[in-house]
């Protein structure tokens, strides 16, 4: 054992260093505060530049514009053209489709795998479920986007004899694999974090245990389960690789889920490398980039704060 | 009370309760994590059975031939390697040092702390696109920019253009939340003794964090740091602007070099490739090497902290 020794203390260095630790600790609040600055900052010229207004005004991002005499308004997301358009809507639509499919195929495995690891499985079972969907997680998306792009594009095509190889459909149950994950960890801990003595009490008085369930358990977990959700719904507007390569990027207006799609993360993906630095183009991807940052910043926070509350009450420190 | 309160759980008699014993939600929730499990097995076998072939000596040492048709990958991994390497090294003091604030200085209700933790939340959730853009207009533009100007660098831009740096220091801020939780936990299961005992020997508050917390807490600081690496090995969009080349004849030297990468170099070959049959081969290949990474360090990851849990639930 090493021989202790008693060190002069020295008030300075325990200041600074607590000062310094500190500084290591505010790093993460200014970071968010920098990246909403710094995004927003290249976001502005549409906003007070009359010259880039000119092509891409707020107006002109959100309404139907028509481009030459007698032409129908219309949303059209054309930056690259001779007149260029900027209508941020089919990208809207396509944002929303494809995580619209990824909810519908990712919420009813996520909460149900978590109901059945939280409220059926055996112990065992559960220390094999949990890693395995962990496991899920730690796939990196763009293997997720590779695979659906190169295997599951080929096979949808095949079942349901489709046009478009890459669509809304291929993106959306790739994006739900990556979301599976997040809706079943948050909603398997707001069941699991149930106190056991309650479970234990209503069993002993009668009721078996799928009763507790359904009367006890689920009721007092649901705001658990709906942050689940809603986190996985954020997870799944911000997630990049795999809608850029399985999607098929093309910015149309329509309803069919089997058509291509071209979403805000892909678009700021597939254009920012090709744009003009400080142009209008420029300033239009980083305010979809503010908008991501803007939506997931308020569902995270709000996933937050529920998930907060569920567990200051089921530790029993409120009222 | 410890337990939720009346107004919060319903109490509902057990005659009026349904009469179900819950056979078929079993069933239906069971085939739930069935289909989970089977897609994940699908995904990896697919994976591992077409790649396997090309994986050779040849393949992991050998730079990209012939448009990417042929040839290895050795430059996206000596790249994949040197950014988490320099990510690793900016993330962890950060992390840990921020963990030790929020567990050893701050009261857990204070107003600071929670604003630090809604903080490190969120920035978990933010998408990495967004990190993308921020590491081009923040690390690139504006420190890379600005570094140029102080150096008067002249001929053109050495800074403030993608580099490696940049990249690894916009991985860096990705992963800090991943290294502040975990090193969080570790610091939760040091025993309150030990921590008295050593002020009870006259050590002062940072004596103590440098002799025995830091060295207690190394388990959960490892275990952040690798599933850090993990998650910065993987990901592709926040370094796409930032400092990933599609291909270079050359390995990064310098910390303003651009490099490759595996995850880019993926993306780039399943989608920008002149012939996708001839790539296919190597793709594979290549997505079976970012797998076997990312699951190994996680591998390691969850048997690092089972056991410190074990450790803890033993006593």
């Amino acid at each position: 054992m090493r021989e202790l020794e008693f060190r002069p203390k020295s008030k300075i260095r325990e200041l600074l260093g607590e000062k310094f630790i500190l500084l290591n600790a505010l790093v993460a609040l200014i970071a968010i505060l920098l990246i909403f600055i710094f995004i927003f900052k290249e976001a502005l010229p549409i906003f007070t530049d009359p010259e880039i207004m000119q092509e891409a005004s707020v107006d002109k991002l959100m309404l139907k514009q028509s481009f030459y005499e007698g032409q129908e308004p219309r949303f059209s997301w054309q930056p690259n053209s001779s007149v260029p358009k900027y209508s941020l809507f089919p990208l809207f639509l396509g944002t929303l489709k494809a995580a619209l499919v990824a909810m519908l195929f990712a919420v009813p495995l996520g909460v149900g795998a978590a109901i059945y690891s939280s409220e059926f499985a055996s112990r065992r079972m559960r220390e094999i479920i949990k890693p395995t969907i962990e496991l899920l997680a730690a796939i990196p998306s763009v293997v997720l986007g590779f695979f659906a792009l190169i295997v599951l594009a080929s096979l949808f095509q095949e079942i349901f004899g489709l046009t478009f190889r890459l669509n809304a459909i291929n993106a959306g149950i790739a994006l739900g694999l990556a979301v599976v994950p997040v809706i079943f960890t948050v909603a398997e801990d707001a069941m699991t974090s149930v106190p056991q003595s309650l479970r234990e009490a209503a069993i002993a008085l009668g009721a078996n245990p799928w009763q507790v369930s359904i009367t006890m358990v689920f009721p007092a977990a649901m705001p658990g389960i709906a942050a689940g959700v809603v986190l996985g719904f954020g997870r799944a507007i911000g997630e990049t690789m795999i809608v850029l390569m399985a999607s098929g990027n093309a910015a149309i207006i329509s309803w069919s889920f089997v058509e291509s799609v071209r979403t805000f993360s892909a678009t700021i993906a597939a254009e920012l490398a090709e744009v003009v630095f400080g142009s209008a183009h420029y300033s239009v991807l980083f305010f979809i980039g503010t908008i991501l940052f803007i939506f997931t910043f308020i569902i995270n926070l709000g996933g937050d704060i529920v998930l907060f509350r569920l567990k200051e009450r089921m530790q029993g420190k409120s009222k | 009370m410890t337990a939720p309160s009346g107004s919060e759980i319903k109490v509902i008699p057990i005659e009026l309760m349904p009469k179900t014993r819950g056979y078929l939600p079993r069933g239906l929730t069971f085939l739930a994590v069935a289909i989970i499990i089977l897609m994940l097995l699908i995904i990896m076998t697919n994976i591992i059975l077409n790649g396997i072939g090309v994986i050779d000596w040849g393949f992991l040492s050998r730079p990209p031939e012939d448009g990417m048709t042929a040839g290895g990958i050795f430059p996206a991994i000596f790249g994949t390697v040197a950014l988490v390497i320099l990510m690793v090294i900016a993330v962890v003091p950060v992390g840990v040092l921020a963990a030790i604030y929020l567990q050893e200085y701050t009261r857990p209700d204070s107003y600071l702390m929670r604003v630090i933790r809604v903080a490190i939340n969120n920035l978990a959730g933010v998408p990495s696109i967004v990190f993308g853009l921020f590491g081009l207009g923040f690390f690139v533009g504006f420190v890379g920019g600005g570094m140029d100007k102080i150096f008067g660098n002249s001929q053109g831009p050495v800074w403030g253009q993608p580099a490696i740096i940049w990249a690894s220091l916009t991985m860096a801020l990705l992963t800090l939340p991943v290294v502040i939780v975990s090193t969080e936990e570790a610091l939760r299961t040091i025993p309150r003794e030990l921590k008295e005992a050593s002020y009870a020997l006259g050590g002062t508050k940072l004596q103590t964090i440098g002799r025995i917390i830091l060295p207690q807490a190394m388990p959960g600081i490892l275990t952040g740091a690798i599933l850090a690496v993990s998650r910065g090995a993987g990901e592709v969009a926040p370094i796409m602007f930032t400092g990933a080349a599609y291909y270079l004849p050359y390995l990064p030297s310098h910390l303003h070099d651009q490099f490759m990468v595996l995850g880019y170099h993926i993306y780039v070959m399943a989608t920008q490739s002149p012939d996708v049959e001839k790539t296919k081969p190597i793709l594979y290949g290549t997505v079976l090497v970012l797998m076997v990474l990312s699951f190994m360090l996680n591998f390691v990851a969850i048997l690092i902290r089972s056991n410190m849990r074990k450790k803890r639930a033993g006593g």
